[in-house]
């Protein structure tokens, strides 16, 4: 069984409620949605890990965990960054919203 | 199963200095594990040695795929593997069987130049049956000897803590990978030996490792190493883009789409403060003092932690996002995870929840000081998950074909 840890007494003040999902960067154009069973039309809440800041945006459809968002319009061609890093280029274009994966996303690399 | 009553990262961080208990070894390395291993020479000797295991409860037989024919730089590994496994603190003894006497010499003078007890056996010219019959004796008097070594207290410094993440998803790089980087942020300055390695897999993050060497003449010594295994492994046999096997199909399902994706993600586990001061080949020992090292190893889980197990290092913390259920025998793998759904649907082989990450619930800051705890516990003696559960992949990396 594994160990739980929470967060520290002193940490409980400062708490917010869970977001949706997460971004590594505020250069990055995709989050990670860090909830299951997350719904098309759901008004979300995500957090830049970096920065602190809190974003929103409507996930427009439904999107695994650990499946990246797209935080803005993409087209086929645009580079994708995450961790404020090239990870790769678009080989379709996706709204804002939508889900960035294999279908749309590929390496520069191999 | 009880909680542990206090925070365990309060625990850790009450301690100044952080200690675990120990055996010290012959040659003044210290180790978390006791084992008497039996370690075949080649493939031909594992059923000898699985059967000198069974006759002499308490010892370990690590059989393995390889051994014959092999030559040159591959054969180098081979015995390096063997040897490294043998000379590793956390064995108190070895009795190593090979199909002849020659080559099994060759690995027991290695291993006895750590001063452990070591003996071989060629099988040749006596049979399995009585080769099995002479190690068991052996077995069993090293076995005794060994059961009646203590542990001591000893500083955190001489402990030696590895790392490799495996069936990675996004949310290793959000949440267990940087909880690994911020126990070496923390542990690297009190001295400890650390070792990431992983090569293929920092493709797309290349320019950031090689930033994090200590000086230029290592980060070009590693941008070296990295180039050679793209253009002699990677390059020279891929038929596609290696979708699926790099990234892995779990990595997919787990939203993971690109190399460098995956790549950035890995590099989370070196945390934001410390270098890297040495690269080293495969199974080499770390040879330049306390500090984090660079190995130049495959992405496949078992075969690296072997390698880094075979380089000296007694405990390994595994970060995983899908769930990568391995094991070795010698070496304790801790695995961390933060994602909730593997947390939740295979809760038996995960050490250390840190899924509140991705809730906000929990800080980097406290997570890592949670590893830390969970590091001194399975020093201790605390069994991981995976040595519960008997997951002991011992895999040999093979350079290239046998003659």
């Amino acid at each position: 069984m594994a160990t739980k840890h929470r967060r520290k007494s002193s940490d409980k003040g400062k708490s917010v409620p869970s977001p949706h999902f997460l971004v590594h960067s505020p250069k990055d154009n995709v989050g990670v949605i860090v909830v299951e069973n997350l719904s098309a039309g759901t008004d979300m809440v995500g957090v830049i890990t970096e920065t602190d800041k809190t974003i929103k945006l409507v996930a427009k459809e439904s999107i695994p965990i650990g499946h990246k968002v797209a935080l803005k319009a993409l087209k086929a061609g645009d580079t994708v960054i995450k961790y404020g890093e090239d990870i790769g280029k678009m080989i379709a274009d996706v709204g804002t919203g939508k889900h960035v994966h294999v279908l749309n996303l590929k390496t520069k690399r191999w | 199963m009880p909680m542990p009553a206090k925070s365990p990262a309060r625990r850790a961080k009450a301690k100044s200095n952080l200690s675990f208990r120990g055996w010290r070894r012959e040659n003044g390395r210290v180790g978390v594990r006791n084992h008497v291993i039996i370690l075949p020479l080649d493939d031909l000797s594992n059923a000898a040695s699985e059967a000198v295991a069974n006759n002499i409860k308490g010892t370990l037989a690590l059989p393995h795929a390889y051994g014959r024919l092999q030559f040159g730089a591959d054969l180098d590994l081979h015995f390096r593997t063997l040897i490294g496994t043998g000379a590793n603190p956390n064995v108190a003894a070895v009795i190593v069987i090979g199909i002849e006497d020659g080559w099994t010499k060759r690995v027991v003078d290695g291993i006895a130049k750590t001063g452990k007890p070591v003996v071989g056996f060629g099988i040749e010219g006596h049979g399995d049956i009585a080769t099995i019959a002479k190690a068991s004796h052996k077995a069993k008097d090293f076995l005794q000897w060994a059961s009646e070594l203590e542990r001591e207290e000893c500083d955190i410094a001489e402990l030696w803590v590895s790392t490799k993440c495996g069936e990675s998803d996004t949310t290793t790089g959000l949440a267990s990978c940087p909880t690994v980087g911020n126990m070496y942020d923390k542990l690297i300055p009190k001295g400890i030996y650390g070792c990431f390695g992983e090569t293929s897999e920092i493709t797309g993050a290349e320019h950031i490792a090689k930033s994090r060497a200590i000086n230029a003449k290592i980060g070009d010594k590693w941008m070296r190493t990295f180039a050679a295994y793209q253009s002699e492994v990677i390059e020279a046999h891929k038929v596609d883009d290696l979708s699926e096997s790099q990234p892995t199909k779990g990595n997919i399902a787990g939203g993971l789409t690109t190399i460098e994706e995956k790549a950035l993600g890995n590099l989370e586990k070196i945390g934001r403060k410390c270098r890297y001061i040495e690269v080293l080949a495969p199974a080499e020992t770390p040879n330049a003092g306390p500090g984090l090292y660079y190995m130049d190893t495959s992405s496949a889980a078992a075969e690296c932690v072997t390698l880094m197990a075979a380089g000296g290092y007694a405990v390994h913390t595994f970060p995983t996002g899908q769930g990568n259920i391995i094991g070795n025998p010698i070496v304790p793998v801790i695995k961390i995870s933060g994602n909730p759904k593997t947390v939740r649907t295979m809760p038996e082989h995960i050490d250390v929840d840190v899924s509140g990450i991705l809730r906000r619930e929990l800080t980097l800051e406290t997570a890592g000081d949670a590893l830390i705890e969970m590091v001194v516990r399975t020093a201790n003696g605390r069994l991981t998950a995976a040595e519960t559960l008997g997951h002991r992949e011992f895999v040999m990396t093979k350079l290239y074909r046998s003659a």
